[in-house]
C-alpha cells in the first residue's frame, strides 16, 4: 500500500546506487529568464546540449514590466535578461512564450492552462512555488539554478525521497471562506518551517470540493509551510479541467491515460509519516500581519502580544516583525489603514480569482485613498477576462487592469509599494521588502482584497457580501 | 569546484529565525544573468539604509565580519524563494558554512552545490555557540562531520554520504548525472512522454 506521493517517486526512478541519491526522471521543465541564464552559460561552458527541448518550455514573467507592452523595456537591466531568455532558447532549440507571444504569462499559470501540467508526473522549475501543479496530482516541486542546469543536460536531478504528510481538510467553508483561507489557515498552524523535509497530499471533503484552481492556490503556498511539494490526488474535477486543453492527450492516448491517472490515488490503509487536520467549518477568513507566511490569523483575532511569547527567538521574531509593519501587540488587524490593494501573482491571478474580485466590485468604487492592481495571469486569462466584461467592471470601480506577469508579489520589474505603504495583497510572501523595500503587505483573499479595496481599510468580507 | 578543506573561522551571527532568502539577497538584484557580484548585495536591505549608506548596527558591517566564512543563524535558515544566488552572494562574501538548527530544503541543496555546508546542529550547542558571543571561533571539519564551538565541545553535523563526497573530492553532482546516460536513455524508452512542448 502506497501513497500518491510514493508512486510517483517510484514511477520515476531512473538509478538508484548505494550511497548517493536516487536519479529521478523529469516529465516537465518550466522555465523563465531570472534563475535560468546561469545554467544556459553552464551548458556553454560544458559544451552540453538540451536533452529534452520537447519536454520543456520558457515563459518570460518575472521581471516583465505589466504596462503596456507596444513600448520597449525602460529597465535595460531587465531588458536584457529578457532577451538572453529568448536568445537560450532559440539558440538550444526550446519554445518560448516571451513577452509578445500570445501565450504568455507567469510560468505556474500557463503550464496548467496549456494542458502541459498532468497527473502523474514530475514537474520542476527553478521557482519555489513550482508546487502549484501538485493541484493536478504531479509531484512538483522548485530547483536552484544548478539544477536547472542538470534537468537541462540530462532531464534528470539526484533526489532524497521526502516524507509523506498528510493535510486532510474536511467540512465546508462557510461564505467569504476560501482556498487561501485553507492554506493561510494551514500554514499558521504548522509554521512556516513545519512541513521541511515532508511532500503534503491534501485531502478530504474540503477538498475534494475545490475547483482545479483554487487547488492550485492551495498547493502553491506549500512552500510556504515548508514543504518543497504539495499535491492533491486527480479525480473527474481534474480530468474535466483537462480534457480539450491543447497539450492533453486526446482520442485513444487520452482514455489510456485516463486509464493509468485514475490508479495514481493514495491506496486504501496507506500510511503517511505525518498528519494534520483541519475543521473547514471553523474556517474564517485569513491574513496574515507580519513579515513571514507562518504570521497570519484569523481576520477577527487580535495580533499576538511579544511579552506572552515565551520562547526569545520566537519572541524577538514576532517584536521585529510588529516593529516593521508598524504595528501594537495585542490589538486588532482590522480597520487598518491601507495603500494598495494587488490582485494576481501565481496564486491568485486565474480567472476564477478575477471572477471573484470583479464580484465584489461590481457597482461598487474603491477607496479614494487607495491603489489597486490587478494582474492577470497569463494572456488567456486576460483574453476570458475581456470576454467576460470583467475590466471595465475593474476600471470603473477605480483599479489598475494591467499586463500579465508577477508583478509586485516579486517587485522586480518596477511594480512595488514605497517604503512604510500597507498592501493587502493575494500574493504569496509578506518578508521583509518582498513587494518593495520597506513596504508592508497583509496576505489575503481575492475577496478579502477586493472588500479593503472599498472600504480603504483591512475589511470582513463577510461584512460586505 | 574547490575541494572543501577543514577550517576554523569567526563566527559572524545574526540571531534570527527563518531568515528568507529574499532578505539574503532581495528580488531586485536578480535581473543580472550572470553568477557574480552578488556580495554586493548580500543582505541589501538590511546592511544599507535607504539612502545606500552602510548601516553600522548590521553584522556584516562590523569589524571581524570581513575574512569570516562561518555565518551563524536561527533555525529555518533559507526559507522562501529557491534563488540559488543567496547562497552565490554568501560564498562571494566569503562563506563556507552556515550553522543553524535546520534549514529550508531547496536552500540546503543549492548551498551543498556551491561548497556553501550548511551545518545542522542541536539546540543545545546552538545555544551554547550564540551564547559565545562576537569574536567566538569554531572549526568546521567536514570529513568527521564535527563542528568545533568555542569551548572545545565537538559537535557532530549529519550531511550525506554523496554531498560529502563531492564536496571533500571537489567534484559536481552533473558529471555523474551524465555518467548514467544509459540508464537515462533505458527510462525514456520505457516511458514515452505524455507531452510535445515543441507541438
Amino acid at each position: 500500500m502506497r501513497t500518491i506521493i510514493e508512486k510517483l517517486w517510484d514511477s520515476h526512478v531512473v538509478y538508484e546506487r548505494e550511497g548517493a541519491p536516487t536519479l529521478l526522471y523529469i516529465d516537465l521543465h518550466l522555465v523563465h529568464e531570472v534563475t535560468s541564464p546561469q545554467a544556459f552559460q553552464g551548458l556553454r561552458e560544458r559544451g552540453l546540449t538540451v536533452r529534452r527541448p520537447d519536454l520543456t518550455i520558457a515563459t518570460a514573467d518575472h521581471s516583465i514590466p505589466t504596462s503596456d507592452r507596444s513600448f520597449p523595456i525602460v529597465d535595460e537591466i531587465a531588458a536584457k535578461q529578457l532577451a538572453q531568455l529568448e536568445t537560450n532558447c532559440s539558440g538550444f532549440g526550446i519554445r518560448c512564450l516571451g513577452i509578445h507571444s500570445d501565450l504568455q504569462g507567469i510560468v505556474h499559470v500557463i503550464g496548467p492552462e496549456l494542458g502541459l501540467t498532468q497527473p502523474g508526473m514530475t514537474v520542476v522549475c527553478g521557482d519555489s512555488h513550482t508546487s502549484t501543479h501538485g493541484a493536478f496530482g504531479a509531484l512538483a516541486f522548485g530547483i536552484g539554478t544548478s539544477e536547472v542546469e542538470h534537468v537541462l543536460a540530462s532531464q534528470c536531478l539526484l533526489q532524497r525521497q521526502s516524507k509523506t504528510f498528510q493535510v486532510q481538510v474536511d467540512g465546508t467553508l462557510k461564505p467569504g471562506v476560501t482556498a487561501k483561507d485553507i492554506i493561510l489557515a494551514l500554514i499558521a498552524r504548522i509554521g512556516i518551517g513545519g512541513g521541511t523535509g515532508s511532500v503534503f497530499e491534501y485531502s478530504g471533503s474540503a477538498i475534494r470540493a475545490l475547483s482545479m484552481e483554487e487547488r492550485m492556490t492551495v498547493c502553491n503556498m506549500s512552500i510556504e509551510g515548508g514543504a518543497r511539494a504539495g499535491l492533491i490526488a486527480p479525480d473527474d474535477t481534474t480530468f474535466q479541467y483537462l480534457c480539450g486543453r491543447p497539450h492533453a492527450p486526446k482520442g485513444a492516448a487520452w482514455d489510456a491515460a485516463l486509464a493509468r491517472w485514475k490508479r495514481l490515488p493514495t491506496d486504501d490503509g496507506a500510511a503517511y509519516g505525518r498528519g494534520v487536520s483541519i475543521d473547514a467549518d471553523a474556517l474564517e477568513p485569513m491574513i496574515t500581519y507580519g513579515t513571514n507566511p507562518g504570521m497570519g490569523l484569523a481576520i477577527t483575532a487580535s495580533l499576538p502580544d511579544p511579552a506572552q511569547i515565551s520562547d526569545p527567538l520566537q519572541r524577538d521574531s514576532v517584536t521585529k516583525a510588529l516593529k516593521y509593519m508598524g504595528l501594537e501587540g495585542g490589538k486588532p488587524l482590522l480597520g487598518h489603514a491601507i495603500d494598495v490593494v494587488f490582485i494576481g501573482s501565481c496564486t491568485n491571478s486565474r480567472i476564477s480569482d478575477l471572477r471573484a474580485a470583479a464580484g465584489l466590485l461590481k457597482g461598487r468604487k474603491v477607496s479614494s485613498k487607495v491603489r489597486v492592481m490587478v494582474v492577470p495571469g497569463s494572456q488567456e486569462v486576460k483574453r476570458q477576462a475581456i470576454a467576460e466584461g470583467l475590466p471595465e467592471i475593474f476600471r470603473a470601480a477605480g483599479c489598475e487592469w494591467r499586463e500579465p506577469g508577477c508583478s509586485m508579489c516579486i517587485a522586480m520589474n518596477g511594480d512595488q509599494l514605497a517604503p512604510g505603504e500597507y498592501s493587502v495583497s493575494t500574493s504569496n510572501r509578506n518578508f521583509e521588502g518582498r513587494q518593495g523595500k520597506g513596504g508592508r503587505t497583509f496576505l489575503a483573499s481575492p475577496l478579502t482584497a477586493a472588500a479593503s479595496a472599498v472600504t480603504g481599510v483591512v475589511t470582513d468580507v463577510r461584512t460586505v457580501l | 569546484m574547490k575541494k572543501y578543506i577543514n577550517f576554523e573561522s569567526r563566527v559572524v551571527t545574526l540571531p534570527l529565525n527563518n531568515i528568507d532568502t529574499d532578505q539574503i539577497i532581495p528580488a531586485r538584484f536578480l535581473k543580472t544573468t550572470s553568477k557574480q557580484g552578488l556580495d554586493a548585495h548580500l543582505f541589501h536591505d538590511w546592511r544599507y539604509d535607504v539612502q545606500g549608506n552602510p548601516n553600522p548596527d548590521f553584522v556584516l558591517n562590523q569589524p571581524g565580519a570581513r575574512g569570516a566564512r562561518v555565518f551563524l543563524a536561527g533555525d529555518n535558515f533559507g526559507c522562501g524563494s529557491s534563488r540559488e544566488h543567496a547562497p552565490w552572494a554568501l560564498t562571494q562574501f566569503g562563506f563556507r558554512a552556515v550553522v543553524s538548527t535546520s534549514f529550508a530544503d531547496i536552500f540546503r541543496q543549492n548551498s551543498l552545490k556551491n561548497s556553501l555546508l550548511p551545518i545542522a546542529i542541536p539546540a543545545d550547542a546552538h545555544a551554547e555557540l550564540l551564547a559565545a558571543g562576537p569574536g567566538a571561533v569554531v572549526a568546521v571539519d567536514l570529513v568527521n562531520q564535527t563542528l568545533t564551538l568555542p569551548g572545545g565541545r565537538k559537535v557532530e553535523f549529519p550531511v550525506d554520504e554523496f554531498s560529502k563526497h563531492c564536496l571533500v573530492e571537489g567534484v559536481d553532482e552533473l558529471g555523474y548525472i551524465l555518467q548514467q546516460d544509459a540508464a537515462i536513455a533505458r527510462f525514456e524508452a520505457a516511458h514515452p512522454a505524455g507531452i510535445n512542448a515543441l507541438a
